[in-house]
């Protein structure tokens, strides 16, 4: 369960501020975020996910305070708990498919390589549609075909809270929904929390809750 | 540590048009500084070592310096010609044993030494096969010469002429290899000896042809008979294949005495013995110059050490200059993956592991140019004798 308390933040030299007076999100709830662009919900997503820290108010992951964390154990943290699906994918172009599904375990002492893990690597990239890309380098996939990529990246280590920054952004109908039904079913299947940024309207309806930012946040200059 | 590493070379190797760039450029970098000193150390070593071993080189006035690496190292073109009579000149004194040489001549690019049978114990040269030449015609090979030029006992040589369309000069001579020298390392590896008469003969002073002493004199040939001289036209078969068949009929025109040298070495016997007779040709009407080898090669080499301290000024400012440039590469490289490094923390990657893979990627690239430099020195080490020839010459 991820509760926030009188939130409030702003980049640094800035005008920009944002405030959250009450958030909770509870275990193995899945909602969507919409409103209009530049309010602040990719700041939030990066807020819950610990890139970013409040200048006041309090975040508490499972009732640990998130907020108050050295930048180490923030960083142990996302990588043991969040699965981050970022607007422009953040692949590492000159890696193949399966060294960016791999490359949280590769590059940390936090996650462990085992034999397993590279299993369901495999079997997770079949599911979305890549399996037959895993030797292929990123940078010769399609847009759509990276957007997976960037998907099974942040479900691989079966996270407790998946954070999506428009996911669906750069995929067709079809991989919309098989995206999503991937989502979904991971976060059914390891009682994920699911917080979704979304301009489409027409799939709002296959979340728990419906957050319009402008209902529960105060932002601007 | 491993996957770190996997990692670093995967970056690598999907860049590596610029990663060979950075590569070659720190490893030239590194090489020139130490090929520069590697040359000039070496070479005056070398030098040196050679001089040193020659107490007194006789030749006409002129270059010191020609006269010593011509004479010494078989390079430059050949000095003013001496005759033969400077050896018994300087024999006449018994202050000295003198070696004729005559280095005029090339055969498939290597220098004819024409001497004499004192040149061999004198240089310490030992045989790796066969003889000395003890007839006309016949030639010993250096080390080198013989393994690039791919011969062996029995095979032959053939001289190069000077001019192709000089028909009243030298003829190609087709020389007999009697035997191969020992490697020695020094400039006699790089040598086809022979003996004096034999160059004589390459010069076309001294020649072998069919006997026409006993021609009739309607055979096409004779011109006319002048007491025991017999005048021919150029229809005479002049033999450029000297065997033991036609051995005989070479013969010299003209006096041995005035026949030509590049230099004679002079081996005083002893210190008092040298200044003597180097005080012979110290004369203001003296032609020759009695130089000794050593003082002409400490003052190339005075010069030469000047001139690397330049070079190797230059090639400081050259080194700051390319790790100027690298670091800049580094640091675009850094920026233009400023996003990808954004990533690694968004994900949660430690901060040591983030900057360990960068740090692993400049290693790899270092250690690269590294092993790149200690290949291309090693390589100009074993050319670095002939590097220096070829600059002194």
């Amino acid at each position: 369960m991820i509760e926030l308390h009188g939130l409030s933040f702003a980049y640094p030299g800035g005008e920009y501020q944002l405030d959250i007076a009450r958030l909770t999100i509870a275990a193995g709830e899945t909602v969507a975020i919409t409103g209009p662009s530049g309010i602040g919900k990719t700041t939030l997503l990066h807020l819950l996910a610990g890139i970013l820290v409040p200048q006041a108010g309090t975040i508490l992951a499972n009732g640990h305070p998130l907020s108050g964390a050295t930048d180490a154990a923030r960083r142990r943290f996302r990588l043991r708990h969040i699965g981050m699906i970022f607007q422009e994918f953040e692949l590492i172009d000159y890696l193949n498919v399966r060294d960016n599904l791999l490359l949280p375990y590769r590059l940390s002492a936090v996650l462990k390589l085992e034999q397993q893990v590279r299993q369901q690597a495999e079997q997770l990239a079949h599911a979305a549609g890549i399996g037959t890309h895993l030797e292929r380098n990123v940078a010769q996939l399609s847009q759509g075909e990276r957007q997976r990529v960037a998907v099974c990246r942040a479900l691989l280590p079966r996270p407790g809270l998946i954070l999506a920054d428009e996911p669906s952004g750069n995929l067709d109908p079809a991989n919309t929904d098989r995206i999503l039904d991937l989502i979904f079913q991971q976060a059914a299947q390891s009682g994920a929390s699911f917080v979704c940024i979304t301009h489409e309207r027409h799939f709002l309806n296959r979340f728990d809750r419906v957050l319009d930012f402008a209902d529960f946040a105060r932002s601007g200059a | 540590m491993i996957d770190i590493l996997q990692l670093a070379c995967k970056y690598l190797r999907f860049n590596w048009i610029k990663t060979s760039i950075v590569v070659v450029a720190i490893a030239l970098i590194l090489f020139l500084p130490a090929a520069l000193d590697l040359l000039v150390r070496h070479g005056a070593t070398s030098l040196l070592t050679r001089a040193a071993g020659t107490p007194l080189v006789l030749g006409a006035q002129g270059s010191p310096l020609e006269l010593v690496l011509n004479s010494q190292y078989f390079e430059t073109k050949p000095p003013p010609e001496i005759t033969y009579s400077e050896v018994a000149r300087i024999e006449q004194t018994s202050l000295a044993t003198a070696i004729p040489i005559y280095n005029r001549f090339r055969a498939g690019g290597w220098p004819i030494v024409g001497t004499n049978l004192d040149y061999y114990p004198w240089r310490s040269l030992e045989l790796a096969q066969g003889r000395y030449p003890l007839m006309i015609g016949e030639c010993v090979l250096g080390a080198d010469a013989a393994k690039e030029l791919s011969v062996q006992i029995g095979a032959h040589v053939i001289s190069s002429p000077e001019e192709l369309f000089d028909f009243a000069g030298s003829y190609p001579l087709r020389m007999e290899v009697v035997g191969i020298l020992k490697s020695t390392g020094a400039a006699d590896d790089r040598a086809i000896f022979t003996d004096i008469k034999t160059v004589w003969i390459i010069a076309g002073l001294a020649h072998g042809h069919e006997d026409v002493t006993q021609a009739p004199d309607d055979d096409g040939t004779i011109l006319r008979r002048e007491g025991s001289r017999t005048i021919t036209n150029a229809s005479t078969m002049t033999y450029n294949v000297i065997h033991a068949g036609n051995r005989a009929s070479y013969h010299l025109h003209g006096k041995i005495e005035d026949l030509p040298l590049t230099a004679v070495l002079a081996l005083p016997h002893d210190p008092r013995a040298g200044a003597l007779l180097r005080g012979k040709y110290l004369r203001a009407d003296e032609s020759m110059q009695m130089i000794v080898p050593t003082t002409v090669i400490e003052s190339l080499l005075g010069t030469m050490f000047r001139l690397r301290e330049y070079l190797l000024l230059g090639s400081a400012l050259a080194v700051f200059s390319t790790l100027s440039t690298t670091s800049l590469v580094f640091f675009l490289a850094l920026r233009l993956r400023q996003r990808e490094i954004e990533t690694m923390h968004r994900i949660g990657l430690p901060r040591t592991r983030v900057l360990g893979l960068l740090a692993t990627e400049i290693a790899i690239v270092i250690a690269a140019a590294v092993a790149l430099a200690l290949i291309f020195s090693i390589v100009f080490s074993r050319y670095v004798d002939l590097i220096m020839l070829e600059i002194l010459t």
